[in-house]
């Protein structure tokens, strides 16, 4: 089965800025894929390309096997969207927004539009003026969510909404079982959902693979108390900012390395050891920060 | 004062957005006022003349009664428009900067600085009643430099800043009543309606004999008039209007502590639960319905106004040559009666290509906004999306000329005599402005497909337009000046004779111009 979104090389620059740089981007049929990066890293400017609304200056996008330039509207009855600020038609109801954009699109589940209204707690007959950013938010997530399409585009979609109503989203999102492209900053979230994810940075994919994939490219901390003295640990491969105090030792490790470390330790003798796997954070933050691409 | 902390830094900030459009209004309303004084002082030299053109029923429903035949006195009648325009500029200024900033929650982010709870209405209400005092200030130098006498041409500073104070205080009033700023625009433009068409019912019934004249009075329309700037000078006019400003800006600052920030006093009411809208056009039309109807609304009251004035204005310019030669200026053709209709449709055509460029930049509305955003990321192609809201700049336009048309073909015909003959007359003569209104709805389309962010820039169209129509029916004009409005080229009517060609050419270009604007919009970037 073919990739749903695959793109080499795009590259988009708005006047002397480069939005991408060459971005590569496989999103598996079927998978949760999670987009992350810092802001303006190009995930926006990636989405709309595979959108359609914007060209990219070079390189290859392909959307559900289609050009999702030239064949837009074709790939859009197949495919929704919901943008992370979500701006509606003051004068409409919310229930009126969500059946326009649900009917543009080929149709709207009228059972599931019930349904996710009640789930997502969203009074319908409010006119969009009087929604809050997150209820404007689940406007456009029930609009897309309750389409029959096969691949949703989420742009930081719960950047609003409390967090009952992201546990309500991740539910669903879990639920739905189409391929999702979801661009987001919530690390739990990523987590709870994500298959796997593409880290991008600067306009580039910096890490792309599954989660427990990544963490291999982050170091655990390790607190030991030794019984014999430390020699040679601070010169093995892999061991970073060791600090010793009376007997007790602290360090990081690359993943790669832990083994390694582990037997040098055995081979000292250890007394207590305390072994803390890396957190997404700590991974995010090292792959945000620009040294992290060479 | 704690609730007007931040006034003066507010005042800055319209002053920094508004710096181009503020000048320019001021400058634009003195300009045309002054030099009404020479203009209209060549036309008619002498006091007959002027008595028999302002005693024209319909210039009296229009501008209300002439108080005397000085030049000053005929001057500030003739301009009788021009104050309610500048009530309306006024009211739409002090919205702007109020419910808009609410509406868009720019407001609540400045609030949450040190801004005092009524330092926004304050700013808003300082700065457009000291731009109507630098209008009527400059109104009055600029005509007491014409020879006119110096107390009326304070006096007719007042008519105009008045109004503009007035109409300022009934802005921020509705800014209070609604969370809407479209609705609240149209409570303040409806009073401001409301005002004029009491002040012309007033007057019309007054000039004959009719039981209505009182109706005049309530109208602060009629009381800014009424001053009668270089006849009596009722000064105790402009005072009243003063006080009526004052109680209306109190009533402003009181209903604006009764309420929340970004709450009106009037409730928002309850949408359906379903929708029924399903396609680009119905999205269209229902994002388009309300400017189509006060258009329509507006261009047929504009035409009963034209037609009913008609025969009257035939029967004056009858004995007056200048006038005929204004009027042939301006339509050319024969019949004086026909000529002075060719020259309202001229004038109602122009007007009408305001409303097909407004339409057309809806477009750029809905982009800049992201609305479009969503509902391109929908099966609807960028073609149908831009042909949904074209529909409405280019037949919208139509509708209200049609009934411009329309109301004009029934006025004049039931004041003749002949409906027959005159409705289809006037019908086609409306309706054969369209090429040149949508010459300059294409070029809009034009400029929002390959230069997004100029669209405003499309407003030049219309404006060029008006103007080298004011000027020409004013003085000679080169001929190559005129020919760059395609209005120009348009024929006669009624009355005329109607060439196909130039017809054909400004169609071939309205459809080459809009079509290559599409094709701009498919190849670039959105929203852009």
């Amino acid at each position: 089965m073919p990739a749903a979104i695959s793109t080499e090389g795009l590259v988009k620059s708005f006047g002397q800025t480069f939005a991408l740089d060459g971005l590569d981007l496989t999103v598996r049929t079927g998978e949760v894929h999670g987009f992350l990066g810092p802001n303006g890293a190009g995930k926006t400017t990636t989405i709309r390309i595979l959108l359609g609304m914007t060209r990219a200056d070079e390189g290859t996008a392909r959307v559900l096997d289609g050009d999702p330039w030239s064949d837009a509207t074709d790939l859009h009855r197949r495919l929704a969207y919901v943008p992370g600020d979500v701006t509606l038609w003051p004068n409409l109801s919310g229930g009126e927004a969500i059946d326009l954009l649900g009917r543009m699109r080929g149709g709207i589940d009228k059972k599931r539009k019930a349904e996710l209204l009640e789930r997502f707690d969203l009074d319908p007959r409010k006119k969009a003026r009087a929604y809050s950013k997150g209820n404007r938010q689940k406007v456009a997530l029930v609009a897309a969510l309750a389409s029959d399409v096969e691949l949703l585009l989420l742009d930081e979609p719960t950047s609003g909404l409390d967090p009952l109503m992201e546990e309500v989203f991740r539910e669903v999102v879990k639920e739905t079982g189409r391929t999702v492209l979801l661009s987001s900053h919530i690390l739990s979230e990523v987590e709870a959902l994500c298959d796997r994810v593409t880290i991008i940075r600067a306009g580039r994919a910096v890490e792309s693979g599954t989660l427990s994939e990544l963490r291999h490219l982050t170091r655990t901390s390790i607190q030991a108390e030794l019984v014999g003295p430390m020699n040679g640990l601070a010169q093995l491969a892999g061991v970073h900012d060791l600090k010793e105090t009376e007997g007790r030792v602290q360090f990081d490790v690359d993943t790669d390395e832990i083994n390694t470390v582990l037997r040098r330790l055995t081979e000292i003798g250890v007394r207590s050891l305390v072994s803390q796997p890396p957190s997404l954070e700590e991974l995010f933050l090292r792959l945000y920060e620009p040294e992290a691409v060479q | 004062m704690k609730s007007l902390a931040g006034t003066g830094g507010l005042i800055r900030l319209i002053l920094r957005r508004d710096r181009i459009i503020l000048p320019l209004w001021i400058v634009l309303l003195v300009a045309i006022s002054v030099s009404y004084v020479k203009e209209y002082g060549d036309l008619f030299p002498t006091p007959d003349s002027r008595i028999k053109y302002a005693s024209n029923a319909g210039f009296i429903t229009l501008y209300g009664e002439l108080s005397g035949p000085s030049l000053g006195e005929f001057v500030t009648w003739r301009l009788g428009f021009v104050p309610v325009m500048v009530g309306l500029i006024s009211l739409l200024t002090v919205i702007r900067h109020t419910r808009v900033e609410e509406e868009t929650g720019r407001r609540e982010l400045l609030g949450a600085t040190v801004i005092g709870r009524h330092a926004q209405l304050a700013a808003a209400l300082i700065t457009v009643f000291g731009a109507n005092l630098t209008l009527g200030v400059l109104l009055a130098l600029g005509m007491h430099s014409q020879d006119l006498p110096l107390a009326g041409s304070v006096a007719i500073g007042i008519v105009y800043a008045g109004t503009g104070w007035f109409f300022a205080a009934v802005g921020a009033v509705a800014a209070q009543l609604t969370a809407s700023a479209g609705t609240a625009r149209g409570i303040a433009i409806g009073v401001l309606g409301g005002a004029y068409v009491l002040r012309a019912a007033g007057d019309t019934s007054a000039h004959t004999d009719g039981p209505l004249a009182w109706l005049s009075y309530l109208s602060p329309i009629a009381w800014a008039q009424r001053i009668h700037p270089y006849a009596e000078n009722r000064w105790w006019l402009g005072a009243l209007m003063l006080v009526a400003t004052i109680a209306l800006t109190t009533t402003a600052v009181v209903l604006a502590t009764r309420r929340d920030i970004g709450a009106g006093l009037l409730p928002d009411k309850l949408g359906p639960a379903d929708g029924t809208l399903g396609s680009p056009l119905a999205l269209a039309w229902r994002l388009h319905r309300g400017l189509l109807a006060a258009w329509t609304v507006g261009f047929a009251l504009l035409g009963l106004l034209f037609g009913g004035v008609a025969k009257g204005v035939g029967d004056m310019m009858k004995d007056d040559p200048t006038i005929q030669e204004m009027f042939q200026r301006m339509g050319g053709s024969a019949g004086l009666i026909d000529s002075f209709l060719a020259g309202v449709m001229t004038l109602v055509g122009l007007i009408a290509s305001a409303y097909a460029v407004q339409a057309t930049l809806r477009l750029r509305v809905e982009e800049s906004s992201g609305r479009a955003e969503p509902v391109l990321a929908t099966a609807t192609s960028r073609w149908q999306w831009a042909a949904s809201h074209l529909v409405f700049s280019l037949l919208g336009p139509a509708v209200a000329l049609l009934a411009a048309g329309v109301a004009e073909g029934l006025a004049y015909g039931v004041a003749i005599g002949d409906v027959g003959g005159q409705l289809p007359r006037l019908i086609g003569a409306a309706l054969a402005q369209l090429p040149a209104v949508w010459v300059l709805a294409a070029i809009a389309i034009a400029i929002f497909g390959f230069f997004p962010q100029a669209s405003m820039i499309s407003w030049a169209g219309p404006a060029v337009c008006i103007l080298i129509g004011l000027v020409s029916a004013g003085v000679a004009t080169a001929g190559w000046i005129r020919n760059i409005s395609p209005f120009t080229h348009l024929p006669s009517l009624p009355g005329g004779t109607v060439s196909a060609g130039p017809l054909i050419t400004l169609l071939a270009i309205a459809v080459v111009v809009g079509f290559a604007g599409l094709v701009g919009l498919r190849r670039r970037d959105l929203p852009a």
